[in-house]
């Protein structure tokens, strides 16, 4: 039997992570990308790999999932990935009346926590601020956003997925009876226009799945909503800090490499393809940034920057597969076959919103095969320009 | 932090498939402490989509946005217009050398990722293999490890951003030399530990091409000085086939 062809429009972490899955469990995948790899909101995350205690009170689903992604994480990408743990931190009053429900919450969840005295925590992590009324380690860890995605661009790729790179998608092809059967693209880098069929086309466009579904004449309202990062110059922690409350703005102090980050922010915008980076955002992180770690005053802005969260509005179009991220076969929602929408997600949990996609779309064509991607480690992310 | 508002001229280096080389002009309104790098995704979204250009993080931790600024090689993700030019100046912006340029500012690194696999270079490494300098701030890295969780890892100083290669003149003129990032990311693990990397380094294309021009030193974005780097890898391989020869006595 020769292999059903799908293509993947977008190579963020959502799009490398289907193709990869495809790829594994018997497509013949196409992924076609109008930037480079991780050209989106993926490339310009944060970079905190979650241990789920962010969500441990609020969404506990989500919460679920992350820590048992984390730890899959770890395993197949240790590449990309800082294991060095994280710390919750309280610094005010306020903060520990959320104490409480963040210990429920965690153990509800199965994230492993303990609490320290201010004492330990300042042990720790000498530069946290020396007020801190409590703490607690959480397993999270942080990741190089790039280096995530080539691994499992790498791996699609060794699996015979086709990359199409600087090619933007221009229209989908119909056939007689409206439903998809492919893509118009336009490679930019040789500017020439072409056609590709296929048996499935799947929109991983993350804030632009809209204008993708827009094609075939499906309405998705997508409330775009990005928020600001700010690198700093000076590595100040070995873990992720986070603000124990509420989520909230400015409220997670990362180290990466030699840096430290501080994020983030929520506004809503019309378009997505270009969000300035606001000065007072840019204050408000080094003000909530300091809060946890004094010294970040000491240090020098390295960059900054923002990501855009595809929110879909209140009139989204039928159910979704998955309540904690947002994945729609059009045949059942609109009735246009050959079309299937993923959007919304954590970084941390690509994988896993990959199996969920791919056991559907395995369905459709009647293939019982089994998602392996959770026990195989990924190759280099080097390997992709191999 | 300020209202303030520049105009610039962009010239930028534009290249499709066989067409010839050409340079397009674009005059921005811009922030002088905005980046390189947005300016140039502005030019895509706002004035001409057929612009391609490589980019990924935008906080100078994925090596994708070199590109040559006005003849220097540049992280434009972290490189704020206000360094590079002045109120009604110019920036010039083409893409790397010593790469085939893909198209317009991006290049094909496939060299540089080459050269650091067969180096092994490390992407994640104990903290100890590239301390931390301190400066007044304390160093996180004489923090003791809680036993459960093991040695502290974090992601290696070279962000793979070609930088270096692009700025070599010997990367210029040798197309299988090494080159700065991947000698230094040999030199980082040590011969003496891993002597396997000895026959990979000690070769014509390898630690003996080197110039010392110290143009790699002089443009890496990220701290990972390969000029001394690869001296220092030298005096490890002489060391090593000095201990070869003693030990064969
Ligand atoms: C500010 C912010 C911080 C975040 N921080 C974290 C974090 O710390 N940890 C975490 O786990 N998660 C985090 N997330 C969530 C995570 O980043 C996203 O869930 C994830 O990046 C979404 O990936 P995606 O592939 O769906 O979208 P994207 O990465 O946006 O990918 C969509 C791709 O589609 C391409 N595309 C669009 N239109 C076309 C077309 N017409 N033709 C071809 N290609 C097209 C785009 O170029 C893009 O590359 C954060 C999100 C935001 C907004
Ligand atoms: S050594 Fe420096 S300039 Fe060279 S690739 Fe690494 S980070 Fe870039
Ligand atoms: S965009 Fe990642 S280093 Fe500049």
């Amino acid at each position: 039997m020769t292999k059903p062809h799908a293509i993947v429009i977008g190579a963020g972490f959502t799009g490398v992570a289907i193709a990869y899955d495809l790829a594994q469990r018997g497509f013949r995948v196409s992924v076609v990308e109008r930037g480079p790899i991780a050209n989106g909101t993926s490339g310009r995350t944060h970079g905190l790999l979650h241990s789920g205690a962010r969500y441990a009170v609020n969404d506990q689903e989500s919460a679920i999932e992350c820590i048992q992604e984390n730890i899959i994480l770890r395993r197949i990408v240790p590449d990309a990935i800082e294991p060095n743990g994280g710390l919750f931190v309280a610094v005010q009053e306020e903060d520990l009346a959320y104490r409480d429900k963040f210990i429920e919450g965690c153990a509800a969840c199965g994230i492993p926590i303990r609490e320290l005295t201010p004492q330990e925590a300042l042990r720790l992590e000498p530069n946290l601020n020396p007020r801190l009324l409590t703490a607690f380690t959480v397993p999270d860890a942080t990741f190089d956003p790039l280096r995530l995605a080539l691994a499992f661009a790498a791996s699609a790729k060794a699996g015979g997925a086709q990359f199409y790179l600087y090619t933007d998608v221009v229209d989908l092809l119909r056939d007689g009876r409206g439903n998809v059967c492919g893509v118009k693209a336009w490679n930019r880098a040789a500017d020439r226009r072409f056609d590709l069929l296929a048996e499935v086309v799947v929109n991983a466009t993350g804030a632009w799945v809209g204008q993708i579904t827009a094609m075939a004449g499906i309405q998705v309202p997508i409330a775009p909503t990005p928020g600001v990062m700010v690198a700093y110059d000076r590595r100040l922690t070995q873990r992720a800090i986070n603000l124990l409350n509420e989520p909230g703005d400015g409220d997670i102090v990362l180290p990466q490499r030699r840096m430290m980050v501080v994020g983030t922010t929520s506004f809503t915008i019309e378009d997505p393809d270009y969000v300035p980076v606001y000065e007072d955002h840019v204050a408000l992180m080094m003000e909530r940034g300091s809060a946890l770690i004094p010294a970040l005053r000491q240090t020098r802005e390295r960059g900054a920057y923002m990501a855009t969260r595809p929110l879909i509005g209140g009139t989204a179009p039928g159910r979704s597969i998955s309540r904690t991220f947002k994945a729609y076969d059009h045949a059942e929602t609109d009735g246009i076959d050959g079309l299937v929408t993923i959007t919304g997600g954590k970084a941390t949990t690509l994988r896993l919103m990959a199996e969920k996609t791919v056991d559907v779309i395995c369905r459709k064509f009647g293939m019982d095969v089994p998602c392996r991607t959770a026990e195989t480690p990924l190759l280099s992310y080097r390997k992709f320009y191999l | 932090m300020s209202d303030e508002k520049w105009t610039v001229t962009f010239i930028v280096f534009r290249k499709k498939d066989e067409q010839p080389v050409r340079y397009d002009t674009f005059t921005l309104e811009v922030s002088p402490n905005e980046y390189v790098l947005d300016a140039v995704e502005r030019i895509w979204a706002f004035h001409d989509r057929s612009l391609v250009f490589a980019h990924a993080c935008h906080h100078s931790t994925c090596g994708a946005c070199g590109m040559r600024v006005n003849g220097v090689e540049r992280l434009t993700c972290i490189t704020p217009i206000r360094e590079v030019t002045r109120n009604g100046g110019t920036v010039r912006v083409e893409p790397l050398r010593n790469f085939p340029v893909v198209s317009d500012l991006a290049v094909d690194m496939s060299r540089l990722y080459q050269a650091m696999d067969v180096v092994h270079a490390q992407a994640v490494h104990p903290l100890d293999a590239a301390p931390l300098e301190g400066d007044g701030i304390r160093p996180p890295r004489q923090v003791p490890q809680p036993e459960e969780e093991g040695e502290f890892l974090r992601l290696a100083d070279c962000i793979e951003c070609g930088l270096c290669v692009s700025a070599c003149p010997v990367a210029g003129t040798d197309p299988a030399y090494l080159g700065p990032a991947a000698l230094a990311g040999a030199q980082l693990q040590s011969i003496a530990r891993n002597p396997d990397l000895l026959s990979v380094v000690d070769c014509a294309e390898g630690v003996w091409r080197c110039h010392s021009a110290y143009e790699c030193t002089a443009v890496c974005p990220s701290n990972v000085q390969p000029g001394w780097r690869i001296m220092d890898l030298r005096r490890q391989v002489v060391a090593q086939r000095i201990k070869a020869l003693l030990g064969q006595r």
